[in-house]
């Protein structure tokens, strides 16, 4: 028979909880102070360094970031470009801990137009490479820019959603059979946003240094996400449902849009306007599907103009955020992580429009699985594939 | 999304989106293509060299700070002189002994400031010892193992096939811990080399074990300043290209401290390749034009009046030349990229009446200017 555990006062409670923590305290203190009997299982040491941002702030000079990401101190004594040693300055000077950052700074007299590579050489001859695909000025903030790259996101984002609304009048008028087929289209669509937002964010975390974990983190931030969305979506009113439905799909559409956004400001970041104004006549194109999911569950409602407005704004707003970023502060960890958060609204939404499908199918009598279904399904994911065949190299 | 941004890091890539030029001068007009190229954009002046560096030319083409050459155990401006002519004695024939003691050693050696390599030397320095002797010499070196893999020493000459330092002839590799005296007489006269040839042989050889092995002619070579250059280099990743360029092991050093020369001596350079995993290494000498010896077997020039030779892997040779003018004049190869990569120096061509301060501003004393012009018959150590 197990005896009931006794109750102790608040003292002792807090005693039996710190207690593996002194202990432990004491362990580490061991394996420090004397290696625990391992010394001679210690390898040659191990360099990792991530090189972030390579920018070029003027003419005839580069500038690199870096991280470092391994388990020990490093020190960036040498600095080759296009092969060649150069002169630099560190900020701050000497070596890099674990899990530090520093910046290098090259005067080097960098092509217009042609392609470099900067390679760092460790205290212990490891050598670290990154390349500047294409050299141009990287763009700085001034007024008459960040208002042009706004217009880009303008153009990306915000306008294709409110074409895509347009068609709300001519939806309306749809019998409720074909509503239900744009629906599932609209689940089409969201599904081809969901993977995509998935394989982006996964690009992303490639880029970060090791010790943010970036794939799992993916996962799980999108995973948070998702059971967060529903457990706000359990509380919601019946009768404000559809308007909710809207707003939601708008969030997940804004979050991945801010993605697209942070890519094209990149792209003018590392210097190719050509492929950047060809993205955004693809972005622009392809994103016109999107409106018409966000209006979608609300056509037996007349929300009024300024919810419209308002949803565009959510949907379409963030691309304008997203150029803005990535043109003047690229920052991988801020765009793995809404990525990951666009993942988990979007899954979220896929979730709710997809129930709403199924409810429509069963009022009309009809098999969940039925080709109206999969046909409207089918016309979303191929809308968005097609349209992407614009923006993908 | 941004699938592209990686296919951006391709040039190609990037010049094949050209297909996209209508829809990108659309964009461009719209963007008033002020991206890439912003209005009055002045020219930043780039940041002052580091303290220490650009002594000689190429503007930032230099590596940040200094060598702590005591550390290492050798200078690569005092190798350029310190001919190791041995301990010197008579066998009972009349003939010339000269014993020599070579210890294999590992060692991480500085050969860039602030890089360190974990060479594999003969006696602690890289190049090994410049060994120096005259034709017909008899030579004993005694080769002491002490690191933690089997090593040779390969001398290049004409040998028994026993003293050729090779794996399967005579001892062949010298175990850890082992020892071997390699006796031979000393032929043709020339500029040679001596290396490891221990297998793998790539990796003992970058890894620092080689050295110059100069035989003088029995009349000698006219009186000259001398030096011997080891054309050398370090694949520090060990991705099987070099990362380091250098002659005598330290990159940019004589770029930092030019070789003080007088001007209308005549300078006689031994100049040895022994590169690794580059086929071809070659010596440009500015604003002159020089003799070249090819494998130095010669008394007369096989090239005259070039300024620029090309040695393969393991070529040698010797070169001559006087300079007409004072100046800084560069030496580098003229394969551009090593010469970016540190392989570059320059001498400091002063007046006689100059020269006292030159040695001073090179760092070194008169011992080493002694050494220079000690004539091409060896001496040595008399037993």
């Amino acid at each position: 028979m197990s005896t009931p555990a006794p109750t102790g006062t608040a003292s002792s409670l807090w005693g039996l909880a710190i207690l593996p923590i002194l202990l432990l305290g004491a362990v580490l203190a061991y394996l420090v102070a004397t290696g625990g009997g391992l010394r001679s299982l210690q390898g040659p040491p191990v360099e990792q360094v991530k090189i972030g941002r390579v920018t070029l702030p003027e003419r005839g000079l580069i500038q690199v970031q870096l991280v470092n990401d391994g388990p020990q101190a490093i020190t960036i004594p040498q600095v080759m470009v296009d092969d060649a040693f150069w002169s630099f300055t560190a900020e701050p000077p000497g070596p890099i801990p674990r899990l530090g950052s520093a910046t290098l700074t090259i005067p080097y007299p960098w092509v217009e137009g042609e392609a470099h590579r900067v390679a760092l050489l460790s205290n212990l001859g490891t050598v670290f490479e990154a390349e500047i695909p294409v050299a141009a000025l990287t763009p700085r903030l001034d007024s008459s820019l960040f208002a042009r790259f706004g217009l880009v996101g303008l153009y990306v984002g915000v306008v294709p959603v409110v074409l895509g609304m347009l068609w709300f009048p001519w939806m309306r008028r749809l019998s409720g059979r074909a509503m239900n087929f744009i629906l599932a289209l609209t689940v089409g669509l969201l599904v081809y946003l969901a993977i995509g937002t998935w394989l982006d964010a996964q690009e992303f975390a490639a880029e970060l240094p090791a010790f943010w974990q970036g794939a799992p983190a993916v996962a799980l931030i999108a995973l948070i996400a998702v059971g967060a969305l529903l457990a706000v979506g359990g509380k919601r009113r019946e009768d404000e449902a559809p308007l909710g439905l809207s707003y939601r799909i708008a969030v997940g559409i804004g979050l991945h849009n801010l993605g697209e956004g942070l890519a094209i400001g990149a792209a003018f970041a590392l210097g190719e306007a050509a492929l950047g104004t060809f993205l955004i006549l693809g972005f622009t194109l392809h994103n016109i599907t999107e409106g018409v999911g966000i209006v979608a569950p609300l056509v037996k409602r007349s929300p009024g103009l300024k919810q419209f407005a308002l949803l565009a704004l959510v949907a379409g707003g963030p691309a304008i955020l997203g150029t803005w970023i990535g043109g003047f502060a690229f920052n991988p960890v801020l765009a793995t992580i809404f990525l990951a958060l666009g993942l988990g609204a979007i899954l979220q939404v896929v979730w709710e429009v997809g129930r709403l499908v199924v409810r429509n199918t069963g009022r009309l009598g009809l098999p969940v699985a039925n080709w109206s279904n999969l046909g409207g399904f089918t016309v979303g994911v191929g809308l968005m594939y097609f349209t992407a065949f614009l923006v993908k190299f | 999304m941004s699938a592209w941004l990686r296919s951006l890091r391709s040039r190609r890539d990037v010049l094949r989106t050209g297909l996209g030029s209508a829809a990108a001068l659309v964009g461009s007009v719209a963007l008033g293509q002020s991206a890439t190229h912003p209005a009055g954009h002045t020219p930043a002046t780039p940041t002052p060299p580091v303290k220490g560096g650009a002594h000689a030319g190429h503007g930032n083409n230099l590596m940040v700070g200094k060598v702590d050459h005591a550390r290492n155990g050798f200078d690569p401006m005092e190798v350029l002189t310190d001919w190791d002519t041995g301990q010197v004695s008579r066998l009972p024939s009349g003939q010339v002994l000269r014993e020599y003691t070579m210890t294999a050693l590992e060692k991480d050696i500085e050969i860039a400031p602030g890089v360190f390599f974990p060479a594999w030397t003969y006696n602690g320095r890289v190049p090994g010892p410049t060994l120096r002797c005259t034709e017909g010499d008899r030579l004993r070196i005694t080769f002491n193992n002490h690191t933690s893999h089997p090593h040779t020493i390969h001398f290049h000459g004409v040998h028994p096939a026993e003293m050729d330092g090779v794996p399967g002839a005579g001892p062949g590799e010298i175990p850890p811990g082992g020892r071997f005296v390699y006796e031979f007489d000393a032929e043709p006269f020339g500029c040679h080399l001596y290396h490891c040839h221990a297998t793998s042989l790539k990796r003992h050889i970058h890894k620092g074990m080689y050295g110059a092995f100069i035989v003088d002619p029995k009349g000698g070579r006219p009186p000259a300043r001398e030096f011997v250059m080891v054309q050398n280099a370090f694949d520090t990743n060990f991705d099987g290209g070099n990362e380091v360029y250098a002659v005598n092991t330290v990159g940019f050093e004589f770029a930092r401290r030019p070789i003080p020369i007088k001007k209308g001596e005549l300078v006689r350079i031994y100049l040895v390749n022994i590169l690794e995993f580059d086929l071809i290494n070659s010596f440009h000498l500015h604003a002159n034009f020089f003799n070249y010896y090819d494998t130095g077997t010669t008394l007369e020039p096989t090239l005259r009046i070039v300024d620029t030779i090309m040695q393969a892997q393991g070529q040698r040779g010797i070169l001559e030349f006087t300079y007409k003018y004072p100046g800084n004049f560069m030496f580098h190869p003229h394969i551009s990229e090593f010469t970016e990569l540190g392989w570059m120096g320059s001498f400091q061509v002063v007046e006689p009446v100059n020269y006292a301060a030159a040695l001073r501003e090179a760092g070194v004393d008169a011992g080493w200017d002694r050494r220079a012009t000690g004539g091409s018959t060896a001496g040595g150590r008399r037993a």
